[in-house]
């Protein structure tokens, strides 16, 4: 197939774009705002862009969402294009999501998990009412505060792990698989497949988790655990050849609790899916545990029969900005291509008339 | 911040860690209350750059690679002679340029106890304040149970 080169809408594009800045800008008798405003105020916007735009940086997802005018998949594809600009220069040390300072974590398994449930700054059990106080601008009042008790928070697998009766992870320091510097290559491990999963889209793994649910693929899924708030980032410089701490990473952690019916090799035991995201990101998170759980299926001996199962379907159509790249490429010219498709449809016709 | 165990980490490794999460205006106020740093020459960055984050699956299972985040480095050598390091989220080159001075002049002898009483203490106890209201917020949002008595006889 040849391409032609079209030109001759350079004043055109330039005029577009200034436009484009204009409507961005919208009155300008309103206040401009600021990446900084959009950070503290719409922080689960500024989550996502940095979940999906697999880069973990408040500022630069918060000027992403100004400069795409809200427009979150395109805050996206800034923050993943402007990643590519930058030398990485470390892996940091895997994450201990054990000791994450903890500012919600709820089970819906174990109602006196030790630790207790913390409910955290959560939208559950509200009327999902719009609030018109928020219109007029109110302050809101100081959250109370308790004295803390210093308590472990053991996750669901130690708690249960002992009896056998969840599958336990199996510790391991092999090197993972990284999707943005080697081809991804199917059967995907499950390192490649969480890698995806973590930067896939919500809205798409929120689908897909919620068909595995409706039974396609089902899996009968408990939430064994959710928890939010911050972990260290550990690195280990060559220069220095020990871990330095260099901040803080928001984080949402699922732990999906999963029946299982057993194997010849396995006897009966809950399974788990898993999900971690960045940022406080719970129906993401949920989501991705839910998928994670489904794509090992093949792992755990069941028979993959539903797309949930399917890692080609799933991994390679989860990236939403692979998929707005090819979808969005056909608004590009394809003058030559149809002018050809239209030369084979008036052939065929006029074959077709012939032949009567 | 973590609840990770202080103790078995270095002193080195502390301040660093406080270093890491303390913003440039934060550093400057706390150096106003120390003697003035050493001059200094840059022997790399501050540059911006990123870390490969990594989880485990299951949380304690293999490692993967979980996202990127953005980093600042930056190294120094002050003219006492001592190298400082600094690696700190986000993308505040003025951060880590005094973060890694900081670094050098508490290595030395002479400066270290100043310092760390003008700077490192001030900052660990600010973040770790922070931590403790965060941990009240979380305490106050705990759910605590009770059983219904029952009306059956």
């Amino acid at each position: 197939m040849a391409y032609v080169a079209v030109k001759g809408g350079e004043r055109a594009i330039d005029n577009a774009h200034r436009w484009m800045v204009e409507e961005r800008r919208g009155n300008p008798q309103v206040p401009d705002l600021t990446p900084t405003q959009i950070g503290e105020q719409l922080g689960r916007a500024v989550d996502r862009v940095m979940a999906e735009g697999s880069l973990f940086d408040p500022g630069l997802a918060a000027l992403a969402i100004k400069q795409a005018q809200g427009d979150l998949i395109e805050a996206a594809f800034l923050v993943r294009a402007y990643r590519t600009t930058l030398p990485r220069f470390a892996s940091s040390l895997p994450l201990e999501t054990a000791e994450m300072s903890i500012k919600r974590r709820i089970s819906a398994v174990f109602k006196d998990m030790p630790g207790g449930q913390i409910l955290g700054p959560t939208y559950d059990y509200t009327h999902r009412l719009l609030d018109f106080a928020l219109e007029a601008g109110f302050t809101p009042p100081a959250p109370a505060e308790l004295p803390t008790e210093v308590e472990a928070m053991p996750r669901i697998h130690d708690i249960l792990g002992h009896e056998g009766l969840i599958e336990e992870d199996v510790p391991s320091n092999a090197e993972p698989f990284d999707i943005t510097r080697s081809p991804l290559q199917f059967p995907a491990g499950r390192d490649a497949r969480l890698q995806s999963l973590a930067r896939g889209d919500e809205g798409f793994l929120l689908a897909i988790g919620y068909s595995t649910q409706r039974g396609w693929g089902g899996s009968h899924p408990f939430v064994g655990e959710i928890r939010v708030g911050d972990a260290n980032v550990e690195i280990v410089p060559p220069e220095l050849g020990f871990a330095i701490d260099i901040g803080d990473l928001a984080l949402t952690e699922c732990q999906m609790v999963n029946q299982f019916a057993g194997s010849k090799s396995q006897p009966p035991q809950f399974t788990r899916g898993y999900g971690l995201v960045f940022g406080h990101a719970e129906r993401k998170a949920m989501a991705m545990a839910l998928v994670d759980r489904a794509l090992r299926a093949g792992e755990l001996g069941e028979e993959a029969t539903a797309p949930a199962q399917n890692q080609e379907f799933v991994i390679y159509h989860c990236d939403n900005i692979e998929a707005t790249g090819f979808v969005e490429h056909l608004k590009l010219p394809h003058y030559v291509d149809f002018q050809s498709e239209l030369e084979t449809v008036r052939r065929m016709r006029a074959d077709a008339e012939a032949a009567q | 911040m973590s609840q990770a165990n202080p103790i078995s980490k270095s002193p080195r490794q502390i301040w660093m860690a406080v270093l890491a999460r303390a913003t440039a205006a934060d550093l400057r106020a706390h150096l106003a209350d120390a003697p003035v740093l050493p001059g200094y020459r840059v022997l790399r960055g501050p540059e911006a750059g990123l870390v490969m984050v990594r989880g485990r699956a299951g949380g304690g299972g293999a490692p993967f690679n979980l996202g990127e985040m953005s980093v600042t480095r930056c190294t120094v050598r002050d003219d006492e002679g001592q190298i400082g390091h600094a690696y700190v989220a986000g993308r505040d080159a003025a951060q880590a340029e005094l973060a890694a001075r900081i670094d050098a002049a508490l290595q030395s002898d002479l400066r270290h106890d100043q310092l760390q009483a003008a700077v490192i203490a001030p900052l660990a106890a600010a973040q770790q304040s922070a931590q403790a209201t965060q941990a009240r917020k979380a305490a106050a949002t705990r759910v605590q149970f009770f059983t219904l008595a029952t009306m059956r006889s």
